[in-house]
């Protein structure tokens, strides 16, 4: 009998454990928010709660390694999905405006700025291209990349036929421009599908 | 980033929705943003730009010579980072600012909502953060690809930001609205079945007691007449 009363007891709490799932906001460990801030709102607004700041919903960048480490973590995120998360490679090339810029572990820290143009992730020996729009692009100390997109696409997904016929469309749009706004915008256009028809055949 | 930098100008923009019946979390959107007029001090210049009727409704009232522009129907096509990203540069054109601070609800769970302020900094303020050390100190330390000057690609990356930090912010609140929607309709659904079941029940005893009232008067009638 003694042994049935153990089984019942344990087993509520065991299904409870496997019950309970993390908020998605649940982070391991999460800095101090900003005293100093939150003493001196409690000063000149006592009745209200201060608010949060975006920082205490975040995690702490972990430091930089003493030793190189072997592999970059590249984070690749656009507005509506997060294409890579913390994923362990040994190469990226980002199209930053100045030329294709090649990643590796130990890179100096940097900011980018992306112009339209093909991401190449390499692991191994697989590699893995996307063609995005442009965006900007942070290399910190601890050899983690993030790469923001407004918009990628792996190369597979475009169709050279549209980008063709996009690219005669904007030359032809370019060249009848008349005011500032519609040649700035016939450009762009022109830049981005230049860089289609090159991210496919190259 | 940093709501602890001093600024001269600040602005405020507060997210609230278009419709109602919410619960609480618009007043305290527009709660938060009057308290932070008032913790940036009399002698800094604070203005507000107000997306959402509900919170303009609600500013309207008192700070109505405050607010540079406001911006209606926001969600009447999905959320997408392209309307936001214009929308974020109508603002940067329109608005002069050294902190830009983003007032949103965001969603914790179903009945939370944590109200929260963004902080995005101008490229000049950034800057002279960088310079004087302090929290962003280590933006020194990053190489700068490309462009002209450095100021540049910071403007371009400031800009950016915004509309990022802008689109979050939106998106967060939208979730926190359907979310405190949810638990007001369902508090308000679960009181309007309390209500119906007294009613009820008071309904049945008033009519079992006027039915009553007829047969009494009817026997003693009756039998008035017999005896």
């Amino acid at each position: 009998m003694l042994r049935q009363a153990t089984r019942l007891l344990s087993r509520p709490l065991f299904s409870n454990r496997s019950c309970v799932r993390a908020f998605a906001t649940d982070v391991p460990a999460t800095p101090s928010p900003d005293t100093a801030f939150v003493e001196s709102w409690k000063k000149v607004i006592p009745n209200i709660e201060p608010p949060k700041t975006p920082s205490s919903f975040m995690s702490q960048r972990p430091p930089a390694p003493s030793t190189i480490p072997t592999k970059i973590t590249v984070n690749f995120v656009l507005p509506y999905a997060s294409e890579l998360a913390s994923k362990e490679v040994d190469m990226v090339i980002i199209p930053a405006t100045t030329g294709q810029m090649g990643v590796l572990p130990g890179h100096v820290p940097t900011i980018a700025e992306l112009k339209p143009g093909i991401l190449s992730v390499h692991e191994g020996n697989d590699v893995t291209k996307y063609f995005l729009s442009s965006g900007f692009a942070f290399v910190h100390a601890n050899s983690v990349a993030d790469i923001i997109a407004v918009e990628a696409v792996p190369i597979a997904h475009i169709d050279p036929s549209l980008v063709q016929k996009g690219l005669a469309e904007f030359t032809q749009k370019l060249s009848s421009a008349s005011t500032d706004l519609e040649k700035a915008e016939a450009q762009i256009g022109v830049d981005v599908h230049s860089a289609l028809n090159s991210a496919l055949s190259g | 980033m940093r709501l602890g930098v001093d600024v001269k100008k600040n602005v405020i923009v507060t997210i609230s929705s278009d419709k109602g019946l919410c619960g609480g979390i618009n007043s305290t959107s527009v709660k938060i943003s009057k308290a932070l007029h008032k913790f940036s001090g009399p002698d800094k210049e604070t203005k507000y730009v107000v997306l959402g009727e509900k919170a303009k409704a609600q500013m309207v009232r008192d700070s109505k010579k405050d607010i540079l522009l406001t911006i209606a129907e926001l969600q009447k096509n999905p959320l997408n980072y392209t309307q936001v990203s214009v929308l974020a540069d109508d603002i940067l054109k329109n608005v002069e600012f050294d902190a830009l601070r983003i007032v949103f609800n965001k969603f914790h769970s179903v009945v939370s909502f944590l109200p929260t302020i963004s902080t995005v900094l101008s490229p000049e303020i950034v800057e002279r953060e960088a310079e004087s050390g302090g929290k962003l100190g280590e933006l020194d330390s990053y190489e700068v690809e490309g462009g002209e000057t450095k100021a540049e690609i910071l403007q371009n990356l400031s800009e950016f930001q915004f509309s990022c930090v802008l689109f979050n912010a939106v998106l967060e609140n939208a979730c926190s609205e359907q979310g405190a929607r949810m638990s007001a309709m369902d508090s308000s659904s679960r009181n309007a079945g309390d209500m119906l079941d007294r009613l009820t029940l008071t309904y049945n005893r008033t009519r079992q007691a006027s039915i009553t009232t007829e047969l009494i008067e009817i026997i003693s009638g009756a039998s008035a007449l017999e005896g």
